[in-house]
């Protein structure tokens, strides 16, 4: 059996990172996530890695860009504020399919906001932030075992499709303890990336650009870019379906208040309600097609999330015409307690 | 006959997009012959910024990157850091450099990256029209400084090359022109210089390199040599501001 060890999601994630091969952190301080450039700061250097503090969230984001381009695994990690300087970064890559890693460990906002766990930077990461039409493949673990777990997956993932991948976490999955293996739980590879800027030497040289200027150039451009989404929509959709073979209600949550929904779900089904739990683990790709499916059984859905009702327009759009969506929501630092959810379990299945 | 002058090769014989009597492709000249005199063509690594530099892709033939506007320095700290034996260099304009880029450009230059900057200061933003820059001379007119720069308004011209070279991390800053032919020839070995100094890992070195701009200075070509050598270098004066020697660092 491999052993577990308590760690915190954080560690946990940075540890994932150097396991799945990345070298290179680039990043600005920023609560609730310094233990992550912390722990890479002293261990990156054992492995012969590179550390460097850069000066703004927009340095970093450029740096992974650079590394990227050079086909090397590169991240950087950032909460809120540090994120919104990087959507110009983001979208640069994206145009260019130069892959990297970025972790968004959520802090209340808009603005300065607090630091306290939220989920309210969902539609700035799965639908969008930069400018143009460009997706970014968005994990979202919800235990420190999947911080680690993920994180390799999405530095496998950006690599395959040469996206960025998003961790995006609420504070509680970055700042709680659980046991967690920290080692892959298979081998880790890095593909040929033919691609890569490397110098020209031996063929001709090659060229990683996001500017089309020709007629129809940038319209093609978006056209391949969209056959590529289409591909990973097919391909690297990840949730848990839990208790939905009998169920009258399903909850959908990811992170953090799926862990409480999980709770508010033993709690009903002792009182003779049966719900079950679908947790998108990859928010994009969303598990549109699996949600759709569940609620031509299930008309029931209830939304839980720790934001004002970002997933749940997703979830609106996938689920079946005659669904009944419930939402609750808790913004700014607020966190559900599973007796709460519990109550809107009781009203969403009277209704 | 004997052939005393060719295109060297790593030039290619695309038409530039640059308007007539512009010095860009000069600059472009003297960089790839530098590249091809180091032989360092199959190992180096350009990253334009954004703006009338962008297109150094169709012109010089080597790997190429493309940065967002002002970030090519991160950009490169990246690529270096990811490939140190690999020769990498930025290549900025202005409003690129002086403008949206200071905080990556001071921070890369005070780590000591050891890249190397191109740096076009034309004095205005060129691909978007002529709008005033940072590097715009005082009471120079252009589309957003009507009236002409006001100190009092719009600040004084910034100095790249003397700000750059208070820097400890900074192996190398120096001004040149593209103005006269003795100064071409300057300029480039200005850029030989600081490709050797990254060759001999001394750490961040850049040229800027006073450029025209005739189409949005609004005179032919031959008025515009004569702006560079009358309104631009009494106050950006040319010179080496800062040449590391030796592995001096502190």
């Amino acid at each position: 059996m491999t052993e577990k060890k308590l760690t915190k999601g954080n560690i946990a994630l940075a540890e994932g990172a150097i396991q799945a091969g990345c070298r290179f952190y680039f990043g600005y301080p920023i609560t609730p996530q310094n233990d992550i450039p912390e722990y890479l700061a002293k261990n990156l250097p054992r492995v012969g890695g590179t550390f460097i503090p850069a000066e703004s969230e927009i340095a970093s984001i450029n740096m992974v860009l650079g590394v990227g381009a050079s086909g090397e695994r590169a991240m950087t990690s950032s909460s809120g504020p540090g994120i919104s300087l990087m959507q110009e970064g983001l979208s640069y890559m994206a145009g260019s399919e130069i892959p990297g890693l970025v972790v968004n460990i959520m802090r209340c906002g808009p603005g300065l906001g607090g630091i306290s766990p939220t989920q309210g930077d969902y539609t700035q990461a799965v639908h969008g932030g930069g400018h143009g039409d460009y997706r970014n493949i968005v994990l979202a673990p919800a235990s420190v075992q999947e911080m680690f777990d993920l994180t390799i997956r999405g530095f496998e993932l950006a690599d395959k499709y040469r996206m960025v991948s998003v961790i995006l976490a609420d504070a509680m999955v970055g700042q709680f303890q659980e046991p967690c293996r920290l080692t892959p739980d298979h081998p880790v590879t890095m593909p040929e990336k033919p691609w890569a800027l490397k110098g020209r030497a031996g063929r001709k040289p090659q060229l990683l650009k996001s500017l089309y200027l020709g007629p129809g150039e940038q319209e093609a451009h978006n056209q391949d870019l969209q056959k590529k989404y289409r591909e990973v929509e097919r391909n690297e959709i990840m949730c848990e379906e839990s208790l939905l073979n009998d169920a009258d209600l399903m909850i959908v949550a990811f992170g953090t208040p799926s862990r409480i929904a999980k709770t508010a779900i033993r709690m009903a089904r002792e009182k003779g309600m049966k719900v079950g739990l679908l947790r998108p683990i990859t928010l994009y790709p969303f598990p549109s097609q699996q949600l759709h499916e569940h609620s031509e059984r299930i008309r029931k859905i209830l939304v839980v999330e720790m934001n004002t009702g970002q997933m749940l327009y997703d979830v609106k759009i996938s689920a079946h015409k005659d669904a009944d969506i419930s939402f609750y929501g808790r913004p700014g630092g607020g966190v559900p307690f599973p007796n709460e959810v519990l109550d809107e379990i009781v009203k969403a299945m009277e209704k | 006959m004997e052939k005393i002058f060719t295109r060297t090769p790593t030039l290619t014989s695309s038409e530039t997009h640059f308007c007539p009597g512009c010095t860009h492709g000069i600059a472009h000249r003297i960089l790839a012959e530098a590249i091809d005199e180091l032989g360092i063509a199959d190992r180096t690594i350009g990253i334009p910024g954004v703006g009338c530099c962008v297109f150094l892709y169709y012109y010089i033939a080597i790997d190429t990157l493309e940065a967002p506007h002002g970030r090519a320095p991160a950009c490169a700290t990246g690529m270096k850091r990811a490939q140190p034996d690999k020769i990498i260099f930025n290549y900025q304009g202005d409003g690129d450099m002086a403008a949206i880029g200071t905080s990556e450009i001071i921070h890369a230059a005070n780590r000591g990256e050891n890249i190397t900057v191109i740096f076009i200061n034309n004095s205005v933003y060129g691909m978007t029209g002529g709008q005033m820059a940072p590097t715009t001379l005082l009471g120079q007119q252009t589309t957003t400084s009507p009236y002409g720069r006001n100190f009092q308004t719009e600040g004084y011209p910034i100095k790249m090359a003397e700000m750059l070279a208070t820097l400890e991390g900074v192996a190398y800053s120096a001004r040149v022109s593209l103005h006269k032919p003795k100064n071409v020839m300057q300029a480039k070995k200005a850029i030989i210089k600081a490709f050797e100094m990254q060759i001999n890992q001394m750490g961040f070195s850049m040229v800027e390199i006073l450029s025209t701009c005739n189409t949005n200075w609004r005179v032919s070509p031959i008025e515009a040599l004569d702006v560079i050598e009358n309104e631009m270098i009494p106050y950006f004066p040319l010179g080496v501001f800062k040449e590391r020697t030796g592995k001096d660092f502190l």
